[in-house]
């Protein structure tokens, strides 16, 4: 019985070693070598500065950028604190919380569901092309852009199914934003 | 529900199914210790000398036999021995390298549990990752415990079923062989195939300090002050946490450990940034759990029943998946001016706590797999599921996570209720029961016993005393009402399970619920493992009896529905009274226009 002591002691320091520090320590080496930029987080920058990860959603409040989803990670989209509301379908605090999004959303007709409610991460990157081109009067009447060109840039920017097949078609806020602002200047 | 979300669930079962059979023959060659039919894997020439060298280190005779009691006391040895040095890495993280955000040592209690929880392979979290555990802890304290209990549960579903095909024989085989083979051989190899192309998705793979991004649009947060008074800061920045996430992933998954990386688990977009990587998590949860089925029937030498067990898993599996999928894709009927129809251009349904890429049906998908195995990660929050919909991962656990089930851990659960199941068909004819040529006997159905009534002991138990508990118990929950009830009992049933998901919105890292929680955790884990065991090392004893016209087969459809109407029928008995209360007299409430 005492030698399995030591040997769980033995073994622990051992494998200990080879699976906590050799085995991450291993696939950081390759995979900085293979996917520099994946493993770094798909970092964004302008000017040299870092502006955010294309991974990871941001908030946007003004009437003249697309909003993304309401976030419970920290004060809204803090990838330093992941999280969701959590709150149960019966919960009061839920539905004022969506009823409020819905009158800030409101335009035409009953807002999309995902632009409402708030992701399991809080740092959902996407919108559904429903809630993307449900805000597309909205921003084309704040920046003085045609309704065609705001909606020809929003479709350019839905991303397919995986092999077609995977997942749900979405929108990158953040990049499709960004994108906004780049037409916008170029004009 | 829509076609193209069947076709991904279709598709996912499909691949489970094939790769069933080739992964079960790999962990038969793994596990095979007679030396006389033992089969090379095309790994042996580099992981046979490395294997030697660990044993030569360690002290570990490979030749050795060991009975039941002393392969769980050498189990029991290095779970204590791993779970303090866990418990000693988070407490000392404030002096060790690798922490780049300078956290500060774990609390005590946060500290244990957590310990207790990774050591159990629950992987129940009351921490927030990011803001708690060290690059180092992570690494060296938690991702070091996805392999080891993973391997540990695979080495006792071996001891099993060398209990069940063994003839008069006094033993097991040996805990440190095939903790090393099932590390070496299976864990290992996979996971760096896995956290590679989880990193060519996007899934990040760093050992940087947090980044801070300049945000595109500056934000106004208007926050009352302690005096009444509103005040406006200005937001320009956003930090983004990075860490060693891809190598924790891969195994996190394949060992159906669960504990996220990040707070918000595999719904972080740097824990599974796509689609692709979502169903890569989802199959690398059910790949090894299947394959057990498969080695199951070659190693007792009838692979048919090893086929009629994986049958009644899927069974199980189709009827949770369907149920949870239904559920999430209703409306909320308390939301108005909301669209919550399914489109071309939408998933519809109920997105709180679901992430745009993944949609309805692979975030219920995912549910059902999770709670199937003892994972326990989540891609989206369970407790902001409909009331139908966040019941389906709750049954599932309290039926004991045997639907594929833990690595290992889902095998001997299921074999549990195969020994019942047997019983009962015995019973039913009159005749002394036998599974696969063995009596079943007195202490075999005793052992049995005890291994099914500890489990709604743990979870009943605790979440009465819980409820009536005004501060420590019910102040804590997120949710009043029903909710709160389903919160509680998914607690102590994720604990005791060993799964690890949670209806996480209340604030479990309280002393109490430390402490309870990983009182059900340790318990949940070990009081089991040792009549699981017993049953083994008794069966290995036994002569074989001739089959004969009373031998109730086990590889035939009668035996699948009869092991499926047992688990079914001991799961009802158990816990339908608690779950009316819960999710089943939320539904109703939800529909009659209540809120809390």
């Amino acid at each position: 019985m005492k030698k399995h002591i030591v040997t769980a002691v033995l073994y622990t320091v051992v494998t200990g070693v080879l699976l906590g520090i050799v085995y991450p320590l291993a696939i950081t080496g390759v995979a900085q070598l293979l996917f520099p930029k994946q493993a770094d987080g798909e970092l964004l920058t302008k000017n040299g500065e870092v502006i955010g990860s294309r991974l990871i959603g941001q908030t946007f409040t003004g009437a003249s950028y697309f909003h993304g989803r309401p976030s419970n990670a920290g004060t809204g989209y803090d990838a330093g604190s992941s999280s969701g509301s959590n709150l149960g379908p019966t919960s009061k605090a839920l539905i004022d919380r969506v009823q409020a999004s819905v009158t800030t959303e409101q335009a035409n007709g009953a807002v999309p569901v995902d632009l409402v409610t708030a992701s399991g991460s809080g740092l959902d990157p996407d919108i559904s092309p429903a809630a993307a081109l449900y805000q597309v009067p909205r921003i084309a009447e704040q920046r003085k852009m045609s309704s065609q060109m705001v909606e020809a840039l929003v479709r350019g920017h839905i991303t397919q199914r995986q092999f077609g097949l995977l997942g749900e078609p979405r929108v990158n806020v953040l990049e499709l934003n960004l994108a906004l602002d780049e037409m916008a200047r170029k004009e | 529900m829509s076609l193209n979300g069947w076709l991904q669930i279709s598709l996912f079962i499909a691949l489970i199914l094939l790769l069933a059979k080739p992964m079960g023959s790999y962990l038969t060659s793994v596990f095979d210790v007679d030396s006389k039919t033992r089969r090379r894997t095309w790994l042996d020439p580099v992981l046979g000398p490395i294997e030697r060298l660990l044993y030569r280190l360690t002290g570990v005779d490979r030749e050795h036999e060991m009975r039941w009691t002393e392969y769980a006391f050498a189990m029991f040895a290095f779970s204590a021995v791993t779970l303090v040095l866990t418990y000693g890495v988070e407490r000392l993280q404030g002096f060790l390298p690798w922490n780049t955000q300078h956290l500060p040592g774990v609390a005590s209690d946060t500290a244990l549990n957590t310990a207790i929880s990774f050591t159990t392979n629950t992987n129940w979290q009351s921490y927030v990752p990011e803001t708690t555990m060290s690059y180092l802890t992570q690494m060296l304290g938690l991702a070091t415990h996805n392999f080891w209990s993973a391997a540990v549960g695979l080495a006792l579903a071996v001891a099993f079923v060398r209990g069940i095909a063994r003839r008069e024989s006094k033993t097991l085989g040996n805990f440190w062989v095939d903790l090393t083979r099932g590390t070496l051989w299976i864990l290992v190899p996979i996971s760096v195939v896995f956290a590679l192309a989880l990193v060519s998705q996007g899934v990040v793979q760093n050992l940087r300090p947090y980044d801070h991004a300049k945000l595109v649009e500056p934000q106004t947060l208007t926050t009352t002050g302690a005096d009444g008074k509103s005040v406006s800061t200005t937001v320009t920045t956003q930090t983004i946490a990075q860490g060693p996430v891809a190598s924790q992933e891969a195994i996190k998954m394949l060992g159906t450990n669960g504990g996220g990386f990040f707070n918000a688990n595999s719904a972080h977009p740097f824990e599974n940034p796509t689609p692709l990587t979502n169903f890569l998590q989802m199959l690398s949860i059910f790949l090894i759990p299947a394959g057990l089925t498969v080695m199951l029937g070659k190693m007792v030498g009838s692979p048919k029943h090893g086929w009629a067990v994986l049958a009644a898993m899927t069974i199980l599996w189709f009827v949770a998946t369907f149920a949870c999928y239904w559920a999430e894709s209703q409306a909320n009927p308390l939301m108005h001016n909301v669209d919550q129809r399914a489109s071309l251009t939408m998933a519809g349904g109920n997105m709180e706590g679901k992430e745009v890429r993944f949609g309805i049906a692979n975030s219920a998908l995912f549910a059902a797999v999770t709670t199937d195995a003892s994972c326990g990660a989540v891609n989206s929050m369970h407790d902001s599921f409909t009331p139908l919909g966040g019941m389906v991962p709750m049954v599932n656990i309290l039926l004991g996570e045997i639907v594929f089930g833990g690595v290992g851990a889902g095998l001997y659960g299921m074999l549990v209720f195969v020994v019942v199941a047997v019983f009962i068909a015995g019973l039913m004819v009159g005749r002394t029961p036998e599974y696969l040529g063995k009596k079943i006997e007195a202490y075999d159905v005793q052992m049995a016993m005890l291994y099914l009534l500890i489990f709604p002991l743990l979870i009943l138990g605790f979440a009465a005393v819980a409820v009536m508990m005004p501060t420590n118990g019910v102040s804590v929950l997120a949710n009043k009402g029903p909710h709160g009830l389903s919160e509680v009992l998914y607690a102590y049933a994720s604990a005791t399970g060993n799964n690890g998901s949670a209806f996480a919105g209340s604030n479990w890292n309280t002393h109490w619920y430390n402490y309870s929680l990983g009182f059900a955790m340790f318990f949940g884990r070990f009081m089991m493992i040792v009549p699981m065991l017993a049953i083994a090392g008794n069966l290995a004893g036994k002569k074989i009896v001739p089959e004969s016209a009373g031998t109730f087969p086990v590889t035939t459809p009668l035996f699948t529905v009869l092991l499926v109407s047992v688990i079914v029928i001991v799961g009802a008995l158990t816990f339908f009274p608690v779950i009316s209360l819960g999710p089943i007299l939320e539904h109703l409430l939800l529909h009659a226009g209540h809120m809390f």
